[in-house]
């Protein structure tokens, strides 16, 4: 393996400036560890191998021309990202992981991308993701499961599965997500890596697909808490775009986790959640985050148990407002102005019966699923039953955040329940496949950030541990999350994504 | 008792415009039944005193300076669509004129 791409995104940065290693030779040995890799993971959905080299000897011809113009370049300048495919890119095809939007190329640019062109950092390719980001396991795509790089046979979580496997396989220091529901922190978690969801409107959103655009939010994925932090900082502040863009920036994220990294978080307070421990939680995962209390006690914080007794009801408000956004933002694909158009095979070829074979084509399962339960969620006569409903519980679990935040600074649980399940375990059980997310929902529903980072193994899995803070407040994330991540591999002498096992790429292949 | 029958999934299908097989609305309306009965739970705590929230950070006012943004041309526009004629799109018949 490439020395170069074991590195953090930041110690890559410093190699870049250093002029130890080009931007071109690190885009070089990530583009070949996914031609050695990708076989076996499909973590990316398209490679953009021409530009991401093009950026690259852009970025290394302006350092060694030095002056003005190299010492304006971004920290990151160079680095190269993975990009989500539900995030809209010019030159690339976006596709959501649906047969819908197959081949589908974007005549404009997400923010994000946008600010990512602008510092310079070259985008190697789009990575898979439950289609229209509606799952948690990555095995609703319509282009094929993405495996988890510690065990081929289990999910690398969703529906953010590809971004994190290419960052936990060494195909990327860094990759975009998007998280409605926990689709950043999940995969985070069973994928041994770092995801944060920024507080909601911290980023803009324009050129993310819509989901449900009052959860969406977009964030970073990495392997260190200070990668993300830098990346959340490129990536963030206001957006005239996005009519829900908070007005100022949110600011000394990176010196936060600098701050964290130190270990030092005396005073600090952190709140357990009752109601997000024990029962349901597997018991090396609850072990794990144990462990990880007993550490962040003994560096100085202070532990204090908080109760939130709504968060019972989140997963069930979450069901009902998300597929009723889902039914409203996914009636434009209608085989209209773009995507899939599919005609019925008898006559009368109406738009009514063009748009009804259309989507019965290009939609997978679990998006008519969520389309039709959002249909019902707001038909009459149920209305007030379930979305108003959805809607006070949603009231709830801000008041019971409030509480909890006057407890303490920021609050703590296991990030998922479980370690990452195998591979068509929950099939044909939808329900189950959604208590996955049964931690990171509240977040989404009350719009404060979150953040995973990797709090060892059970089963050989790795195990994720999830920080809360009120929102604006991402800054307590990264320097709790630096700080626990510093423990951790201070105990083990190691950080844990370097005891992840070889990938067998020869077993996949023998299967195909 | 069922809360969603087979009849209410054929209707929702309608209105949100998939076709579906026999077998699979069958198959919907299994799965359909147990998700609401799992997430109906919500109505125990909404009363009526609670108020709704439908975003998580409420802005108000929100305004962006009034000058022309990013455009597209009509080459863009039409780049991704599955019919065209002359810089219009091209939409199947709205009425069934047989």
């Amino acid at each position: 393996m490439n020395e170069l791409i074991k590195l953090s995104a930041t110690e890559l940065a410093a190699k870049l400036r250093a002029g130890e290693a080009t931007s071109v030779q690190a885009v070089q040995a990530h583009l070949d560890r996914i031609a050695e890799v990708d076989g076996a993971l499909n973590a990316f959905l398209h490679v953009n191998a021409e530009e991401a080299l093009a950026v690259a000897a852009e970025v290394d011809a302006i350092r060694a021309a030095g002056g003005a113009q190299a010492e304006a370049l971004h920290p990151l300048a160079g680095v190269p990202i993975a990009i989500k495919d539900l995030i809209v890119t010019k030159g690339q095809p976006t596709t959501a992981a649906s047969k819908m939007l197959e081949g589908w190329m974007s005549p404009y640019d997400a923010t994000v991308i946008e600010k990512i062109r602008a510092a310079k950092l070259p985008m190697l390719g789009k990575t898979n993701l439950d289609e229209f980001a509606m799952g948690s396991s990555t095995e609703h795509s319509a282009y094929g499961v993405t495996r988890n790089p510690w065990n081929l046979n289990r999910i690398p979580g969703g529906s953010g599965g590809g971004s994190a496997a290419a960052v936990a396989s060494f195909e990327a220091p860094l990759a975009l997500g998007t998280d409605t529901g926990g689709s950043i922190r999940q995969p985070g978690a069973v994928t041994g890596t770092v995801g944060v969801k920024p507080t909601y409107g911290a980023v803009s959103r324009y050129g993310a697909i819509a989901m449900a655009s009052s959860l969406d939010q977009i964030g970073p994925v990495s392997r260190t808490v200070l990668d993300s932090a830098y990346l959340q900082e490129l990536i963030g502040g206001h957006d005239p775009k996005d009519s829900t863009s908070l007005p100022n920036p949110l600011e000394g994220l990176v010196a936060a986790a600098e701050s964290g990294a130190t270990g030092d978080i005396k005073g600090l307070r952190i709140g357990v959640i009752k109601e997000l421990t024990g029962e349901g939680y597997q018991e090396g995962v609850q072990a794990r985050f144990n462990e990880s209390l007993e550490l962040l006690k003994a560096a100085g914080a202070e532990i204090v148990e908080v109760s939130c007794p709504n968060f019972k009801y989140a997963l069930g408000a979450y069901y009902l407002i998300m597929p009723s956004e889902v039914s409203s933002n996914l009636a434009k694909f209608d085989g209209v102005r773009y995507g899939h158009r599919v005609l019925p095979e008898e006559s009368p070829m109406t738009i009514e019966r063009v748009m009804g074979s259309t989507r019965a084509a290009g939609f997978g399962d679990e998006v008519k699923r969520r389309i039709i339960l959002g249909t019902y969620a707001l038909s009459a006569g149920y209305y007030d039953a379930y979305y108003g409903s959805a809607q006070k519980v949603r009231t709830l679990i801000q008041r019971d955040f409030e509480a909890a935040f006057e407890q303490a600074d920021v609050l703590v649980s296991p990030t998922a329940p479980t370690v990452a399940f195998e591979l068509g375990a929950n099939d044909n059980d939808p329900l189950a496949m959604y208590l996955n997310d049964v931690a990171t929902i509240p977040a989404n529903l009350a719009g404060v950030p979150g953040i995973t980072v990797p709090g060892g193994l059970s089963e050989n899995l790795p195990v994720g541990i999830q920080f809360l803070a009120p929102a604006y407040e991402d800054a307590r994330l990264y320097r709790a999350g630096a700080a626990l991540e510093t423990l951790l591999e201070k105990q083990w002498g190691h950080s844990l994504i370097s005891q992840a096992p070889a990938i067998d790429t020869a077993s996949i292949a023998q299967e195909a | 008792m069922s809360a969603i029958s087979r009849e209410d999934v054929v209707h929702l299908a309608h209105l949100a415009h998939i076709e579906m097989s026999d077998a699979e609305l069958d198959k919907m309306t299994g799965e359909l039944d147990a998700i609401v009965g799992a997430i109906a739970s919500v109505s125990e705590v909404a009363a009526s005193d609670v108020p709704a929230t439908s975003h998580p950070i409420p802005l108000t006012n929100v305004l962006r300076e009034d000058t022309v943004g990013q455009t597209l041309s009509i080459e863009e526009v039409l780049l991704n669509a599955p019919d065209s004629d002359s810089d219009r799109f091209k939409v199947p018949a709205i009425l069934d004129g047989e």
